[in-house]
């Protein structure tokens, strides 16, 4: 049994009709800078999370140093939605209404246990992540993160930010829920995103 | 000191009844009754079934059918003068045989006292007690959510709706027994009937009572609204 060699990591293969441009390379790097830099939450506090994210957004963790000291009350004028606590059932086609109505480009951030997977809250009236709702591209640990773990999430999404590139249209996808159930993921998926874990395993369920 | 409604100053009724203060070595069991009881006892005989004091507050069961008359009676006499009503809930045991009790928390601000009324339903037969919102006025939204939780129909009641849960929620009371916790559907289901609601459909005009707020909006904005003037959206 010989020893292999290892590939050449030096070669790089070069396909210029797969590559993007210079100038769009450095608009994209433009863009994204400026994006990351500036992004305009839309609090969406629910519970205790929320004086956590009230916390980041003051003057000792300070948001401001991430361009997102300006708070968008109004999802119009919002990038990035941040779901600070539990949301239950009722509210949820509140938060639905307020994703559809944010313009594009825009990403969510699920901040800490009970928007991110219903946190200790399994029962008949909370939802079992936000992502059953809405697409979320950062989940922040914690009940509740600390301000540190908040701004970690965010700086994640600035990273998730600075990578896009303008001609992967994908990016810009509006979800389309299924006009008959209002689900924009299949049933199956959500009820095993929702399926208990930890000691609620043994509660039992009458089935519909 | 005048207002748009007579000023009652707590213990202003009962000179003797003292301050309010941290009770200090409440037996769990027994001690000072309420007078209340003993007056309710007088007045109302057999319709008063028991009188617990638990912790130093008085518990009355009385009879479902007789609840109405007693609160008015609470409310009206000069001698009781219960004036405010804190909550109204109910109970139900884990003992399936138990009956459900529906709890009123009953405050008499002149005289200082505190008065748990209870009543018991048996459940062979419709969640049925009286309303007492033409008394207190503060019971609309104590009883829909007893209703809401609990499945107790309050008779008399001018809206009786879900408040908590959405009023299209079929599941069932989520605080009976019987309830499983995580509810009856699946996760996705809920997701879906939840998400059928309009959020903008919760809402009546009661509620809201515009119509009702507009005589009492200065003179010079009721010519502005009179006027055909609207507000920016």
């Amino acid at each position: 049994m010989g020893l292999t060699p290892r590939p050449e990591h030096r070669v790089v293969e070069y396909d210029p009709s797969s590559q993007e441009g210079w100038v769009a390379t450095r608009l994209d790097f433009l863009v994204n800078w400026g994006r990351a830099n500036s992004l305009w939450p839309m609090p969406f506090g629910t519970a205790c999370c929320a004086i956590e994210f009230m916390a980041t957004a003051a003057s000792r963790f300070d948001l401001a140093r991430f361009g997102m000291e300006r708070m968008s009350f109004s999802p119009r004028q919002a990038d990035v939605l941040i779901c600070a606590g539990r949301v239950p059932f009722k509210l949820a086609p509140v938060i639905r209404r307020i994703w559809q109505q944010m313009a594009q480009p825009k990403w969510a951030i699920s901040m800490g246990a009970c928007a991110s997977s219903g946190g200790m809250f399994d029962n008949y009236a909370v939802v079992q992540g936000i992502d059953t709702i809405i697409p979320v591209d950062v989940y922040v640990p914690g009940c509740p993160p600390r301000p540190e773990g908040l701004m970690y999430g965010i700086m994640m999404l600035q990273e998730k930010v600075k990578r896009e590139r303008m001609n992967d249209a994908t990016l810009r996808n509006e979800m389309e829920p299924d006009p008959k159930s209002q689900l924009w993921i299949p049933a199956p998926t959500i009820d095993e995103l929702s399926e208990p874990f930890g000691n609620s395993v043994h509660q039992t369920r009458s089935g519909l | 000191m005048t207002g748009p409604f007579p000023i009652e100053y707590a213990g202003s009724a009962s000179k003797d009844a003292p301050a309010p203060a941290t009770p200090r070595n409440v037996p769990n069991r027994g001690g000072a009754v309420n007078p209340s009881a003993a007056d309710l006892r007088t007045r109302f005989g057999a319709s008063i079934r028991r009188v617990d004091v638990v912790w130093g507050e008085t518990n009355v069961y009385v009879a479902p059918e007789a609840v109405l008359d007693i609160i008015r009676w609470l409310h009206d006499d000069p001698s009781q003068r219960y004036d405010y009503l804190s909550d109204v809930t109910a109970v139900e045991y884990r003992d399936l045989e138990q009956p459900i009790e529906v709890v009123w928390h009953l405050r008499s601000l002149p005289y200082r006292r505190f008065l748990r009324v209870k009543a018991q339903l048996t459940k062979n037969r419709p969640l049925e007690i009286p309303s007492v919102w033409s008394i207190y006025k503060s019971a609309d939204w104590l009883e829909r959510e007893c209703f809401d939780m609990f499945g107790i129909m309050f008779v008399g009641h001018p809206d009786l709706r879900r408040i908590l849960m959405w009023e299209q929620y079929r599941e069932g009371f989520p605080l009976r027994k019987d309830f499983p916790l995580r509810g009856r559907f699946s996760r996705a289901e809920q997701l879906r009937q939840a998400l059928a609601a309009n959020p903008e459909a919760r809402y009546s005009m009661e509620e809201l009572s515009i119509a009702d707020a507009f005589e009492d909006l200065p003179t010079e904005m009721r010519q502005r609204l009179r006027s055909g003037e609207r507000t920016g959206e």
